[in-house]
């Protein structure tokens, strides 16, 4: 018998470290031997923490939501009594949300402890790094790799085959193989997982990149905010690196490959590939102008490979089902599949990942559970700040890249934030801006001065000064910063904007045309009425009111000046009688 | 040991030159590896809490980076603070889901109760807060992480009341209410 906790960092803010020590002491209390494990998250963010009992023919019993109250009860029916607790067990649709997903860069997360190399290699782990050894040429891992179509699961979408091939055809003699695992999108947490979760499947991809390309030295480029994420890399680089599968003559083939951790330092620019590579020099992360590529100068000057953590998390399965299996899951031209971190408005938080070109309303509805207290579906925003809004006409669109890029939007790396009919377009996109703006590394002036101006413009439409004007000068500097900026950053920043704009055209209308905010949200737009039904005209409104806004004498109806209001809300829960409305 | 608190430095002066002695050796260590600078500074910020001029002054000498380079490093990176902070540093995430989940409110509350702004220090030094893009737990939105010295913790789900629940706590384990 073992019990298994999930502890990846949503686990452990849920309270899953003290679900695991209670299960320790209870276990030690009675003279037990069962050894209670770490597993990473299984993407059922919802539902933790997660507690996996096996028993002694490896038959797995999974209860959610136990907290450390409950570990006292799931103990003495499960492991004393030998009945579990068949109430706290994973309900049906939680159960549905792990069964509907196909998964391969995910499979192992939440599903073997990661902090032991034994259970990578008993899950298959490290075979295809033996496999690429001892049946491929390099040429050859590249070919395969091409022919899977595997493409880069970051956001670009460029097919990762070509990218090593050409990495492996430069004469430079030293390469690099970069891991980007700079996850700023905010609203997106599957690199997380994965190097939680499962650190050396994207350590295994990674060597055989190197293998494939003739590079010796291979740099993971996380955040520092993911402290846990690096603390499991390290550990996993150690094991990898005593189990002869890192560092020199791999497994006995004369090759030599290592890797080291290098720290982000907070800057979301440097998820460009050649601020990254800039930043990894020690330099300010500023994107350069291209060509040359990164497979021809990229870190140090020499030729570089660069994907991100879910890209080389694919590719050991790719060498171990070989191109064609691989080519069955997914659409043509978009194969494989996608993790997206399903967040926002939606029931059944969490991460997944599904076939490319499943549908949004297979992911919001089917496995997502629809959207959160019964509200109505109004938009997800895909992509994070570099992509866009899709509205419930495009419910039944194949999520691809190819299939997004034609709507405008772009599947990034996969961040999906659902919003209900209660969240104000407008306000969404500035802040989206917010962020681009704040992001900026200032070196190309359509990205550092337009993106600023856009901030403000769209400031003016949430503070009420706009007119029909200020959403077409928001168009026009839209279109130019995309054809100009330097880098991805600045060319998408518009995108947030653009994609509400075209899809809420009403709701923008709404601001600058009929002065009214339709979700209530832009605080600029309300207006406080006092109830003649309701006031009694006690006059604590009147008391509280910082500008003096309200007038009435005791005992009559108040009545609220609108032009000295500046609807800080303190009347409201002054009022006793629910007299003030806002509208 | 008694700690003997100096007026211009965060440190008292037995801990600042074991902090120094800790520098160097970093510095020996790295100063000839291409690409260190960004390391270093993260060493050196682990060492002081934050970037004191004295300690950049002795990067260039160590590293023959110039002073200016180092300075222009240090402001482009969010990460690296050339002020102390207080002991308890609020990390409050403004990410997209903390965000359509209430997250402004949670700093309105914040800031209404510590009476201080994003990246401002309580007079105490007792809480820093700093608002960040993502902490990558967005299903437990809106999150904070609070960082000492030794540990790290992230707080899901808050309202405004829990966030302020949770200073409190913090205040009672130090003692003050």
């Amino acid at each position: 018998m073992k019990i298994l906790v999930g502890q990846g960092s949503c686990g452990i803010a849920s309270g899953a470290k003290k679900t695991a020590a209670l299960f320790s002491e209870k276990i030690k209390a009675h003279h037990l031997d069962i050894p209670v494990g770490v597993t990473g998250c299984l993407g059922l963010c919802y539902l933790e923490p997660i507690v996996d009992i096996y028993d002694d023919e490896e038959n797995m019993t999974r209860y959610t939501l136990v907290k450390p109250e409950m570990v006292a009860e799931i103990f003495e029916s499960h492991i004393l009594n030998n009945t579990p607790l068949y109430s706290k067990v994973i309900s049906p649709s939680g159960q549905a949300f792990l069964e509907k997903q196909t998964r391969i860069a995910l499979k192992n997360c939440g599903i073997i402890n990661p902090e032991e190399i034994t259970d990578y290699i008993r899950s298959g782990g490290y075979s295809a790094l033996r496999k690429a050894l001892a049946e491929f040429t390099p040429a050859e891992i590249c070919n395969l790799i091409s022919d899977s179509g595997l493409r880069g699961r970051g956001g670009g979408g460029f097919p990762t085959g070509r990218k090593w091939q050409q990495v492996r055809t430069q004469t430079e003699s030293v390469k690099y193989v970069v891991c980007n695992a700079d996850e700023g999108d905010p609203g997106a947490f599957m690199d997380r997982s994965i190097m939680e979760g499962d650190p050396h499947k994207m350590l295994e991809g990674m060597i055989i990149a190197g293998i494939a390309t003739g590079a010796k030295e291979g740099y993971i480029y996380v955040r520092a905010e993911y402290p846990l994420a690096v603390h499991r890399l390290r550990i996993a680089l150690s094991q990898a690196k005593e189990s002869g599968f890192l560092g020199k003559n791999i497994l006995g083939s004369g090759l030599d490959f290592d890797i080291q951790i290098n720290l982000g330092a907070g800057a979301f620019v440097c998820g460009e590939g050649s601020a990254l590579t800039a930043s990894i020099e020690g330099q300010r992360g500023m994107p350069r102008v291209k060509p040359p590529r990164t497979v021809e100068k990229g870190l140090f000057e020499k030729p570089t490979v660069l994907n991100n953590v879910e890209t080389f998390a694919n590719v050991p399965e790719i060498v171990n089902i070989g191109a064609e299996k691989f080519k069955e899951i997914g659409t043509p031209n978009n194969s494989g599949t996608k993790a997206f971190a399903l967040t926002g408005n939606i029931s059944n938080t969490g991460l997944i990942e599904v076939p490319m070109g499943t549908t949004l309303r297979t992911i919001i509805f089917d496995i997502g559970g629809g959207v959160k207290n019964g509200k109505a579906f109004k938009a997800v925003q895909i992509g994070g700040p570099s992509g866009g809004c899709l509205t419930s006409t495009h419910l039944d669109l194949p999520l691809d890249f190819d299939s997004l890029e034609r709507v405008g939007a772009m599947i990034g790396s996969g961040g999906l934030v659902v919003m209900d009919e209660d969240t104000c377009m407008v306000s969404i996109a500035r802040f989206f801006m917010n962020f681009t703006q704040e992001e900026s590394c200032g070196k190309c002036v359509p990205c550092r001065e337009g993106t600023h101006i856009m901030l403000e413009l769209l400031d003016d439409i949430v503070e009420a000064r706009a007119t029909e004007m200020t959403i077409a000068s928001l168009l026009d500097l839209g279109d130019t910063i995309g054809a100009t900026a330097l880098c991805g950053l600045g060319k998408t920043a518009p995108n947030p904007v653009i994609s509400t704009i075209t899809q809420f055209k009403d709701e923008y209308l709404a601001h600058v045309v009929d002065g009214v905010c339709p979700t209530g949200q832009c605080q600029a737009y309300r207006k406080y009425i006092v109830s003649e039904e309701k006031c009694v005209g006690c006059g604590l409104c009147r008391k509280v009111c910082p500008v003096h806004a309200i007038i009435g004498s005791t005992k009559k109806t108040h009545t609220i000046d609108t032009k000295k209001c500046i609807r800080c809300h303190s009347c409201v829960p002054s009022c006793k009688f629910d007299a003030i409305e806002v509208i | 040991m008694e700690h003997e608190k100096d007026k211009n430095h965060s440190l008292c002066s037995h801990c600042q030159s074991s902090a120094y002695a800790q520098l160097d050796l970093v510095l020996d260590e790295l100063k000839d590896t291409p690409g260190n600078l960004i390391i270093i500074l993260q060493k050196a910020q682990e060492i002081f809490g934050y970037l004191p001029r004295d300690v950049i002054r002795r990067i260039a000498t160590a590293t023959g980076h110039t002073q200016a380079k180092i300075f222009g490093v240090v402001t482009f990176y969010a990460q690296f603070r050339l002020a102390p902070i207080g002991k308890y540093l609020i990390l409050l995430c403004q990410g997209t889901a903390c965000h359509v989940s209430g997250s402004l409110a949670v700093e309105k509350a914040i800031c209404g109760e510590l009476g201080i702004k994003d990246k401002e220090t309580t007079p105490d030094n007792l809480f820093t807060l700093n608002n960040v893009a993502c902490l990558g737990c967005c299903s437990l939105a809106p999150v904070l992480m609070i960082k000492t010295e030794d540990s790290e913790e992230t707080y899901g789900n808050l309202t405004p009341d829990s966030a302020i629940e949770l200073l409190d706590e913090i205040r009672r384990k130090e003692g003050l209410i």
